[in-house]
């Protein structure tokens, strides 16, 4: 089955000369929820506009449903709904109809019935003839999504929807999300709490300067992530790793003053114990013990790094 | 065509006008009438009958092209400019609409505002003067086409404004003293020959004129050229919209 959005090398160039976008590829899957980790300014919001038609591809292809996004933008959009990270709404206007408009705006008839389930969902059936200005901004954040679901999207792009959010707020979002993935919303979400994507995501992008440096299942991320690694200060120096400890996964650091022990935290047994005791049989005095755990940050840093000195 | 969305922009705008019904409705009626008042019985008590017509009916022909000409450029540039400012015109852009119906649902709106003030100052002027109008086709024809066109432009001016000096600026320096020399007070015939010559160089004149002959039956150019005027100036305006969709021009990068 082909992918909900297709997107074929996308570049992207403002007059100015800035380039965006540095071709970016990726296919994203009916139901699943994308989570794009990028520091500010890598290309995520360009990368979210360029797929509803606001602004337009220097080069390559995107696919919604099947449809281009160019030539066939009616059905493209259509089943596209966008929650923008500012918050951009009429001060003057009742949410409800606000939300009646964007339904109307993707060409779908009137439902009341529709619009009362979604701001109930959205808990914001009590404000529904209230003016948006007199919102809180939890609220105006609330009243984006209901205008972006308001004519039933497949897919739902929710740029940074937790920026500048409370954390109570943030849980709320997280669950509204997770019951649009049950109806089978596809979602694609930008952050750049990399908290957010372990939390919700599917699949973790990571992208900066305007390329996507890896797609990964975030369980995958996570077993990565499970790895910890300890390091043994040595009082004297060796020059190889003992035979008798040749059954632990050790390396040796290259002044020879440290070795390294990468173990499993979710494992059953981790082999420190047994670890120091072969050692002290071996001869080898420790000096100092620390240990260190590879998290999402830490690859999303090193990417990020890795990125730049490349370009 | 995505006629489900036309329709959301045109009541959408449409509500914005009733929200500020006071604002919409009572201003034209208050201005018209101090119109009347200056114009009509304070000046036009001393002039003479124009081309055998009251003065104070004369210019009601001016006044409702005054203030339809301004309310359409108004309403129709603000409407667009306003989610251009506010930043809702995402919306627009991400939606499965295309540039004719965002203009079909703005410059609609703005036209159907616009031809409900004039009606309304017609109405107002109805209560000062007598007024008998000779061809009330070519009058509801002439107002509309007026709506219409301005309309356009007004939404030409939304588009380009980057700011809320400029969305002024148009009307402001242009079109209102086009508006004023275009003979809504005088009939051109009372200037001096020079400037009868300069005057044919506005196109408010022909608008004017045009109108005021369905009202009176009399004009100062000839009809078929008003209409001409009228047709052209919508023309150049479908033009240059046609123009900004092709290109995205101040509307999508």
């Amino acid at each position: 089955m082909a992918a909900m959005v297709e997107i074929e090398d996308i570049r992207k160039v403002y007059d100015g000369g800035f380039e965006a976008l540095s071709g970016v590829t990726l296919d994203i899957e009916e139901g699943e929820i994308l989570a794009l980790l990028g520091p500010n300014g890598a290309g995520k919001t360009t990368l979210i506009s360029t797929i509803c038609g606001i602004t337009l591809a220097s080069s390559g292809a995107i696919r919604v449903g099947g449809h281009d996004v160019v030539t066939d933008y009616r059905a493209a959009r259509g089943l596209i709904g966008l929650v923008p990270q500012e918050v951009n709404l009429e001060p003057f206007e009742k949410v409800r109809n606000t939300v009646k408009f964007s339904r109307g705006l993707f060409g779908k008839p009137a439902d009341d019935a529709y619009i009362e389930q979604i701001l109930r969902r959205l808990s914001l059936w009590d404000k529904r003839d209230a003016a948006i200005r007199e919102l809180s901004g939890g609220m105006k954040r609330r009243v984006l999504i209901a205008k972006a679901l308001s004519h039933a999207p497949r897919v739902l792009f929710l740029d940074e929807p937790t920026a500048g959010v409370d954390v109570e707020l943030r849980r709320d979002m997280w669950e509204i999300v997770a019951g649009l993935k049950e109806d089978g919303v596809t979602i694609i979400l930008t952050t750049h709490y990399i908290e957010e994507a372990e939390a919700i995501a599917d699949r973790v992008g990571v992208i900066n300067k305007g390329r996507l440096l890896l797609v990964e299942r975030k369980d995958a991320l996570m077993a990565r992530m499970g790895q910890k690694r300890l390091r043994i200060d040595l009082q004297e120096p060796i020059s190889e790793i003992p035979a008798a400890l040749s059954d632990y996964d050790l390396t040796l650091t290259e002044d020879g003053g440290a070795l390294v022990y990468a173990y499993d935290t979710n494992a059953e047994r981790t082999g420190i114990a047994t670890l120091m005791t072969e050692m002290s049989r071996a001869g080898l005095v420790l000096r100092d013990i620390q240990t260190s755990q590879n998290s999402l940050e830490d690859i999303f840093v090193g990417l990020v790094h890795t990125g730049e000195d490349a370009a | 065509m995505n006629w489900q969305a036309v329709k959301a922009i045109y009541f959408f705008e449409m509500a914005r006008f009733f929200r500020t019904l006071t604002q919409s409705f009572v201003s034209p009626v208050i201005s018209t009438s101090l119109y009347f008042v200056v114009f009509g019985a304070a000046i036009g008590s001393r002039i003479q009958e124009v081309e055998g017509i009251s003065y104070g009916a004369f210019i009601v022909p001016g006044l409702i092209m005054l203030s339809v000409i301004t309310q359409a450029i108004s309403n129709a540039s603000f409407g667009i400019y306003f989610p251009k400012f506010i930043g809702t015109i995402y919306e627009l852009l991400s939606a499965p609409i295309n540039f004719l119906e965002i203009v079909l649902g703005y410059v609609g709106a703005a036209a159907t505002k616009a031809l409900f003030i004039g009606l309304v100052i017609l109405a107002t002027a109805a209560f000062f003067v007598d007024l008998s109008i000779q061809h009330p086709v070519a009058m509801i024809a002439f107002m509309v086409l007026t709506c219409l066109s301005f309309a356009l432009l007004g939404f030409i001016i939304g588009i380009w404004a980057g700011n809320f000096e400029q969305l002024q600026l148009v009307p402001l320096l242009v079109v209102t003293p086009l508006v004023f020399l275009g003979g809504s007070f005088y009939s051109i015939s009372m200037l001096p020959p020079v400037w009868q010559t300069i005057t044919l160089f506005n196109p408010v004149v022909y608008l004017i004129s045009g109108f005021r002959w369905a009202f009176f039956g009399m004009a100062d150019v000839p009809v078929g050229l008003s209409l001409l005027a009228i047709f052209g100036f919508t023309m150049a305006c479908i033009g240059v919209i046609w123009w900004i969709f092709r290109t995205g021009w101040r509307i999508r990068n």
